[in-house]
């Protein structure tokens, strides 16, 4: 009797590996042959890639694919867990083969993966009535969301009532916090975009104007383009991402860590002390935002109309007023206090809507952010439309 | 299997002079180890006892290789684990989180997979199955597989944390808090599939307990830690014989004594020692 080694398995040996190398080798003899399994097989030699694919090369050479017809013997084998005795399993087509020789811990193995390993079950496909029901199940998601975020507005309007009526007991140290992270603390970063942005379009509108002569009127353009829309927009998205995201997150923890629930046990109401602090901080800090964003991005076109076109600081500042209405600037004040009141609200809807695990933190995140951006630009269209006839 | 004495066996963890000291240089410095000596050998289930801020998590991550201790010598299966390459860390030791640690954003299966998939090659497959194995091993059905971590009970997130915990086959198990947060109904299903894990497996158990009633069952033998060492070291009842301070009081108590009272009324050796297999 003696092993005889496949071609390959002179081969198989693997240098770095050696005879931990998980391999086969056919045992013949006086009867039957018997395939010896040898050398290590276990997850941190089969993840090898060389390994596998020697393994692989040489169980195919010996076995081709009736494996579970020969006669196995484990006996020599150094190791063996759990995925050695599944690929095992595989190799054998699921059957235990005719002639086995393991050890006792070894059948212990591969009986438990016998036992445990079953037909994948493949994902039922949704009928057309599922299909139908999901439709149905969106549209009522969508509803139930419109059913809170009006909810929290109504609560928001008695909250503000409640203020009015007893502005000493309102939660100011709350209200100025909030005013100053998502204020202040967004003026550096608002005025980097703004300034970039003026720039970039003034030396674009440039290129174009100068072909016609009509290097004067950029200062119409930058104004009326950046005071009515640009200015807010860009204030808008940036606090949306900014400060929305973080009104989530912390109603969204707060709810993670229970810090909701106890509010309410002890009978706190979380609008006036959550809500309305931030969406009233919010409403007073956009605009303020939005105009400085404004006037560094007026800034930046200025600069860059001096170098491209030769347009004087001094010009541009006297050209101004004359080139945008004060009607435009009261009209973005306008809109973007409502878009602060829009981002807070939003916001603290999805954090209110957060369950108490991270998935869905992660999830209300993202939703707020998007669903806020995606607003605050709905409604900068049904502004213009409406004020479609005011500064222009 | 045959019971073989436990200072015969070969060990799973080997402390020697082990200090561990925090702060230093302009901040006072606080000692949480001070020359501490501790030998686990293979299949034990050992147990760490010791009040809060006694030193028994900073033990637990210096044995996985979380933290370097500050001087003295750690061996895990012959190996210092911060010297050990990191990726093959999950086929050395498993670790149960006391709160389970389920990546939230993974399903079940893929929990419980991530170490093998992370490997490299192996085919998905495989992968798939091997999971479904360990998934079934610690007794949930296939069809769990698909939910996430949000949709689990606490029982269950303690199983499939488990069985993450086992993917790789690693020799060496440890547990913090096993039966935290757990019904008692759950915690008694939770300390026999531990029992169960460690008989079929052969593995040796390593855990940090408050609850004594688990600690009583599971335990072959129990570490106590109080003032910065290990003050007492044997099997459940040999510990609580020590007349130590700490140990009376934290086994003296009422609690301490209705477990007590619990153990004597169970069979005896169903705690004992089991020789790891082959």
């Amino acid at each position: 009797m003696a092993i005889i080694p496949a071609a390959s398995d002179t081969t198989d040996a693997d240098p770095i590996a050696g005879e931990a190398a998980p391999r086969v080798a056919l045992h013949t003899g006086s009867g039957e042959p018997v395939l010896h399994a040898l050398g290590e097989w276990t997850a941190a030699r089969l993840a090898d890639v060389r390994l596998w694919r020697s393994l692989q090369a040489s169980l195919k050479e010996h076995a081709g694919g009736s494996t579970h017809s020969v006669a196995w013997s484990l006996e020599d084998v150094q190791a063996l867990d759990h995925i050695g005795a599944q690929l095992l399993w595989e190799r054998w087509g699921q059957a235990w083969p005719a002639d086995l020789n393991v050890t006792e811990a070894q059948r212990a193995l591969l009986e438990r993966v016998a036992r445990f390993t079953q037909q994948p079950q493949p994902p039922p496909r949704p009928s057309l009535w599922q299909r139908y029901l999901g439709l149905g199940d969106g549209v009522l998601a969508l509803l139930s969301h419109l059913h809170s975020f009006t909810s929290l507005l109504g609560q928001l309007l008695l909250d503000t009532l409640r203020l009015l009526r007893a502005p000493t007991r309102a939660p100011w140290r709350d209200i100025s916090g909030h005013l100053f992270h998502f204020g202040a603390t967004a003026l550096p970063i608002t005025a980097l975009v703004g300034f970039l942005i003026g720039v970039v379009l003034a030396y674009l509108s440039a290129q174009q104007l100068r072909q016609f002569g009509a290097d004067a009127f950029i200062v119409d353009l930058l104004g009326v383009s950046l005071v009515r829309e640009l200015g807010p927009m860009l204030a808008a998205i940036l606090v949306a991402g900014r400060s929305g995201s973080a009104i989530t997150a912390q109603i969204g923890v707060m709810r993670v860590t229970e810090e909701l629930d106890a509010m309410r046990v002890m009978g706190i109401p979380q609008g006036f002390r959550l809500v309305m602090p931030r969406a009233l901080a919010l409403a007073v800090a956009m605009p303020l935002i939005s105009l400085w964003t404004t006037v560094v991005a007026l800034l930046g076109g200025m600069v860059a109309a001096d170098v491209a076109l030769g347009i004087s600081p001094t010009y541009f500042i006297q050209a101004l007023p004359g080139a945008v209405d004060l009607a435009n600037l009261w009209l973005a004040v306008g809109k973007t206090a409502v878009f602060g009141l829009l981002i807070a609200l939003i916001a603290c809807h999805f954090g209110l809507r957060v369950e108490p695990n991270t998935e869905s933190l992660g999830k209300g995140t993202t939703a707020a952010v998007v669903t806020s951006i995606t607003v605050v630009i709905l409604v900068d269209a049904l502004f213009a439309i409406a004020f479609r006839d005011v500064g222009v | 299997m045959s019971q073989t004495p436990v200072s015969e066996r070969p060990l799973a963890v080997d402390i020697c002079g082990l200090w561990t000291v925090y702060g230093g240089g302009n901040a006072p410095e606080f000692v949480v180890h001070r020359d501490l000596d501790l030998q686990i050998a293979q299949g034990e289930i050992f147990s760490l006892v010791g009040g809060s801020g006694s030193g028994k998590s900073t033990l637990l991550r210096q044995i996985l290789g979380l933290e370097t201790p500050t001087r003295g010598h750690v061996s895990v299966m012959g190996q210092a684990p911060h010297q050990a390459d990191p990726r093959s860390a999950a086929s050395r030791v498993g670790m149960l989180f006391q709160q389970g640690a389920l990546f939230s954003a993974f399903s079940v299966l893929d929990n419980i997979a991530f170490a093998l998939r992370e490997l490299g090659h192996l085919p998905p497959d495989l992968v798939r199955d091997a999971a479904l194995v360990k998934l079934q091993m610690v007794g949930l059905e296939a069809k769990d597989a698909s939910k996430m971590p949000a949709d689990l009970s606490g029982g269950m997130v303690k199983r499939v944390a488990l069985a993450r915990a086992l993917i790789m086959d690693p020799p060496l198990l440890l547990l913090d808090e096993p039966t935290a947060g757990l019904d008692p109904e759950g915690a008694d299903g939770f300390c026999d599939l531990l029992l169960a894990m460690h008989r079929e497996l052969g593995l040796t158990v390593i855990m940090v307990t408050h609850d004594l009633d688990t600690l009583l069952e599971l335990s072959s033998r129990v570490a106590v830690l109080a003032g910065q060492k290990v003050v007492a070291v044997g099997t459940p009842r040999e510990v609580i014989a020590t007349p130590h301070p700490f140990i009376q009081q934290y086994f003296g108590g009422g609690r301490g004594q209705r477990a007590m009272a619990l153990l004597d009324t169970q069979s005896p050796g169903a705690a004992e020692p089991l020789a790891p297999s082959a």
